[in-house]
């Protein structure tokens, strides 16, 4: 590969920054020292080489010195690089042949206290440098096109959202569901909390705009069956209504969603009837099923969570138990034999009896004065909860009260604004709530004839028996049977947890480490729907960015596989985390430019030495680690 | 004419997030910040929960991204005092405050910080440390320029001394600057604010203030960050002794109708769990105790990250409220909490209170300009909170991140890249459906 090249001639530039890096380097003895190296034509110290006469320095050096390759020893290429690689190019040199040494953050900042060693060691950083800038070859940075068009797999309420986003952004997008309609998990629910409508008001809006758009291409009844290709140029077979059909586009939104968790046995689930899920309960409330007598309920929440079964928390269920708890209460308060004052009556209600709760509460004589404080602020805070609500149930059936409502929890987590003042407003309503440890949760049973509920209740410190008319189960979203194959197909991974994995937990929430495929909704993790809708649109912003500029910049750093060393073992392909590796005819590896970050795994895997990180080439790389180990110069 | 213009307010991870979005796609930002740096409270915190992460190093290289953008104009130390228009031509003005250093010229060496005779508490480190009247918030800061603090140099407050001009060798410091007003047409705004700590001495049980070892979560951050005014070591604020017994107080003006806040603040289950964590990997004999109401661990990672907390780190979580008193012998806090109905004490080195976390100062006033909604605890209110959680009242307006509600980090980014794709929906030739 090397190319026929003239000896190269090297200019390196020391920079003070002020006393940052000149106050404990010396940076003068620092561009003596460089000027001795081989292949140094020049070497200078500058107060700053970021500032103007600084950057012009480099500029006039290249042209009067012919300088064909630059070194910066001064700060951190993250924030400088690219400055002074704009500098080398409008001095008309290879943005490639410059190099960056930083005596900042590993010399003067990290040895302030040891002066001479910093100055050596910014010295043993220069001529590693120069070592390296030897070889170095210029690199050119290819565009990819990218095709203004998407495909946006599941069409709940995170695919359509982001499909109507990106069609309104102009682009050509294919949104295809599975099944036959539109709407995905929404259809199984009944009345949301956020806006206390039917669940359909919200999904059958958007499907009408979805269905008029004329930028939408919707496939119902549609799955994704084989896929080639990567960002800007990816091809897609669909299977639509069992026929193929080929589309071709440059971005893919994965909006799959999730199933509810079914454990078959866990707390008798599937072997009576009167034992539910939250689902299967908004489906009754949905259909105006729900047994009118109904006389005590029975809620259990992280149902097969929380390291029973799935280790993960799943984040809706404890707010989508407090609506449905209010539920219960609402419809037993409508219902026949009820009275039904209930609602309008709660409120004097709760101020008598927070009177009783007081009265019940007061402690012994001497209390210190922070007990005081705390018992008030408790009160104030929870509304009574934990000794009134629990207390609650030793009394008898609240007046009015129709039905009563248990709620057994590990805690309830009703996070932000909106879902806890629902919270609040559940425990002045009276639904119990009644924690229990994970070691020791309620027992489900069958006792004469009829469904008990045996707990250890963890503040009187007793067991306890109750017999609910009906139980309903709080369990985990959890990822649908087909993401696995879906994971495969697309080259994206899914988590320890089965849900999609993003390409960073913090900064990149709906990103994939592939390029051009990106990720919203329940398929990356439980989450209501307001939370969905903005992954959508936080999807839909990232996968419109190529699409918008029309193409791509490729790295210039990438790897490239030699063909005649190249054994088609497919070690490359596992390890490469942004599915860059791609065979040929002959099963030989090959790189796909476009997605290739140029982060070497492959290179370093590779058994028979035939992939090499254009750039980073194992000749620059042993030169520059030889330099280092040799001892450094006077 | 329509503008594909957006101005971004406050430069906080939400909105470097907008912005990098916007600019990538070839459309042109103002990003208004009003601080010195942008980087907001993620370049306060040490690490990120539940992977640990270095916060000022995951987030340095977008701040990096986003000032060297040519398409964003980064404007810091500003602040927006007008705007008129409609979605699509919002005209704005910015005031950009006079920080008395040439952005252009200076580079953040240091030589006139060195030489400035002022200290005053740093804001940064949440006044644990001290800084100079001219100043870097921190190391890390973007721009790396200096500043200079007007209330505390002596220039302008008694009329003399220059010392850091004489320092500077390029001429960076203008003392005569004033304040400059820009004029701006742009076709959306996105508002990015994000939150304040709520300060906790009124609530009087937890001692903060009167305490000597009672400190604030983000003190804490602060404290343990390598680069904070501590140098990373935990110190009592009595005697400079490490801690070896830590309690941690949850919900400490959250989830608290009497303190105006019945909202849950949405992440200090996670980041006390995390604070203790990181006690424990500075010093293997240090014991955490979390005083709780619900742990809340609802995110991707953030149970097993708490079963980690107690299996690897000897967390103990305690189901309690909890108050805080002080043995005077030793100043030591004690922790007074109640187990099943009965009284218990603990005696322990330092108190680390989970405060809430409220909408920034300012933000009312800026809705009020914006004519945007606010709840009643000041946080932006979307148009429709299910569907579009990112528009607000006025069309054009969008918000992101925690000045909307509670949230974490990667909510915060998720929804900013949300907030971009409305306001790019609007700038588009279809416009907003």
């Amino acid at each position: 590969m090397a190319m026929e090249i003239k000896e190269p001639r090297i200019g390196v530039f020391v920079c003070h920054c002020g006393v940052n890096i000149g106050g404990f380097v010396d940076v003068p003895d620092v561009a003596e020292y460089a000027k001795t190296l081989p292949n140094v034509v020049h070497a200078e110290n500058n107060l700053y080489t970021c500032a103007d006469d600084g950057l012009t320095a480099i500029k006039n050096a290249i042209k009067e010195k012919n300088l064909t390759r630059v070194i910066v020893a001064s700060c951190t290429p993250r924030t400088h690089a690219p400055l002074f690689m704009r500098i080398c190019e409008e001095a008309g040199l290879n943005k490639y042949l410059f190099t960056f040494v930083n005596i900042r953050e590993h010399c003067s900042w990290v040895h302030m206290k040891e002066q001479e060693k910093a100055t050596a060691k910014s010295k043993d950083l220069i001529k590693m440098g120069v070592a390296r800038a030897v070889l170095l070859e210029p690199q050119e940075e290819v565009k990819i096109d990218v095709r203004p068009s998407s495909l946006v797999i599941g069409g709940g309420i995170a695919g359509m959202t982001a499909a109507l986003n990106l069609a309104n952004q102009g682009f050509e997008t294919h949104l295809i569901e599975k099944e036959p309609e539109l709407g995905g998990f929404l259809r199984k629910l009944s009345t949301l909390y956020q806006t206390q409508e039917s669940s359909a008001k919200a999904y059958e809006g958007l499907i009408k705009k979805v269905e008029a758009n004329d930028k939408i291409q919707l496939y119902k009844n549609t799955t994704l069956k084989s896929l080639t290709g990567y960002i800007g140029k990816y091809d897609a077979v669909l299977n639509v209504n069992g026929e193929d059909k080929e589309i071709g586009v440059g971005t893919i939104i994965v909006a799959t969603g999730a199933d509810e968790y079914r454990p078959k046995g866990l707390y008798g689930l599937g072997e009576h009837d009167n034992i539910i899920t939250l689902t299967d309960f908004e489906k009754m409330v949905k259909e105006d099923k729900v047994p009118a007598d109904l006389k005590s309920v029975a809620f259990i929440t992280c149902s097969g969570a929380r390291g029973q079964d799935k280790e993960y928390c799943s984040r809706i269920c404890c707010t989508v138990t407090v609506k449905n708890a209010m539920k219960v209460m609402e419809m037993a308060s409508k219902g026949g034999d009820a009275e039904a004052k209930v609602e309008e009556a709660s409120v004097d209600e709760k101020a008598v009896s927070d009177k009783e709760e007081e009265k019940a509460e007061e402690p012994e004589e001497e209390e210190g004065e922070s007990r005081r404080r705390s018992r008030r602020d408790r009160r104030g805070r929870r509304g009574g909860r934990r000794r009134g609500a629990e207390r609650g149930e030793e009394r008898p059936k609240e007046r009015g009260a129709a039905v009563d409502v248990t709620v057994f929890n590990r805690g309830i987590t009703t996070y932000g604004i909106e879902q806890e003042l629902l919270y609040n407003k559940s425990r002045e309503q009276r639904v119990k709530f009644v924690r229990f440890v994970p070691e020791n949760p309620p027992k489900v049973s069958m006792e004469d004839g009829k469904l008990t509920v045996s707990y250890y209740h963890e503040t009187l410190k007793a067991d306890r028996k109750m017999n609910p008319d009906l139980i309903i189960l709080a369990t985990p979203l959890t990822q649908r049977p087909d993401a696995q194959e879906l994971s495969k197909m697309l080259k994206v991974p899914l988590g320890r947890d089965e849900f999609f994995l993003e390409a960073h937990v913090k900064l990149r929430p709906v990103d994939f480490a592939t390029d051009g495929i990106f990720l919203c909704g329940t398929a990356h993790g439980p989450a209501n729907i307001t939370e969905a809708v903005a992954q959508a649109y936080g999807a839909a912003s990232r996968a419109s960015i190529p699409m918008s500029l029309g193409y791509v910049q490729a790295e210039a750093i990438v790897s490239y596989v030699d063909r005649e060393r190249c054994s088609g073992c497919k070690s490359c392909e596992v390890v490469c985390p942004y599915g860059a590796i791609q065979f040929d005819e002959e099963g030989l590896a090959e790189v796909i430019v476009a997605a290739c970050k140029g982060c070497g795994t492959c290179g370093s895997i590779c058994p028979e030495k035939a992939i090499t990180m254009t750039h980073y080439t194992d000749e620059q790389l042993t030169a520059e680690a030889l330099a280092a180990l040799e001892e450094v110069g006077t | 004419m329509e503008k594909k213009n957006v101005l971004v307010i406050g430069g906080g991870i939400a909105g470097i997030q907008a912005s990098l979005d916007l600019a990538d796609k070839g459309m042109q930002v103002y990003l208004v910040e009003r601080e010195p740096s942008i980087g907001g409270r993620m370049a306060q915190l040490d690490k990120t929960f539940p992977t640990n992460d270095c916060s000022i190093c995951i987030l340095a290289p977008k701040m990096a991204d986003c000032f060297g953008h040519d398409n964003i104009n980064v404007m810091t130390y500003s602040e927006v005092s007008e705007i008129a228009g409609d979605a699509g031509n919002y005209n704005a003005t910015v005031t950009r405050k006079a920080r008395h250093v040439n952005e252009d010229v200076c580079t953040g060496c240091g030589d006139c910080n060195a030489k400035c005779p002022v200290k005053v508490p740093n804001e940064f480190d949440m006044e644990l440390g001290m800084r100079k009247a001219i100043y870097l918030p921190f190391l890390q800061a973007v721009p790396r320029v200096m500043t200079i603090d007007e209330e505390n140099c002596i220039f302008y407050t008694k009329g003399k001394c220059r010392l850091c001009e004489k320092a500077c060798k390029i001429g960076a410091i203008e003392f005569d600057k004033g304040p400059e007003e820009l004029k701006l047409n742009v076709g959306s705004i996105i508002v990015a604010t994000g939150y304040d700590v709520w300060d906790p001495t009124p609530a009087k049980e937890y001692g903060y203030k009167k305490v000597q070892n009672v400190f604030t979560a983000m003190e804490f951050e602060r404290m343990i960050n390598a680069a904070g005014p501590t140098g990373g070591h935990i110190q009592r604020r009595s005697d400079g002794e490490r801690p070896k017994k830590i309690g941690f107080i949850q919900c400490v003006g959250s989830r608290n109708p009497q303190l105006d806040h019945p909202y849950c603040c949405s992440v200090c289950c996670m980041h006390s769990t995390k604070e203790a964590i990181l006690a424990r990997e500075h010093h293997d004999d240090m014991e955490s105790f979390i005083f709780y109401k619900d742990m809340r661990t609802f995110g991707k990672g953030f149970n097993e990250y708490m079963e980690r907390g107690k299996s690897e780190y000897g967390i103990t979580y305690i189901n309690s409220d909890a108050t805080v008193q002080e043995n005077p012998a030793n100043q030591n806090p004690i922790v007074v909490y109640d187990v099943a109905g009965k009284q218990e004490k603990m005696e322990v080195d330092m108190v680390i209170l989970a405060t809430t976390l409220v909408p920034r100062k300012g933000a009312k006033e800026l809705a009020k300009l914006l004519d945007i909604d606010v709840d009643e605890f000041g946080f932006y209110e979307s148009a429709d909170k299910l569907l579009n959680p990112v528009d607000t009242k006025r069309p054009g307006i969008f918000i992101a991140g925690y000045c909307h509600e509670p949230m974490d980090i990667p909510e915060a980014v998720a929804q900013a890249s949300g907030a971009a794709a409305r306001a790019a929906e609007l700038l588009s030739t279809k416009g907003v459906s």
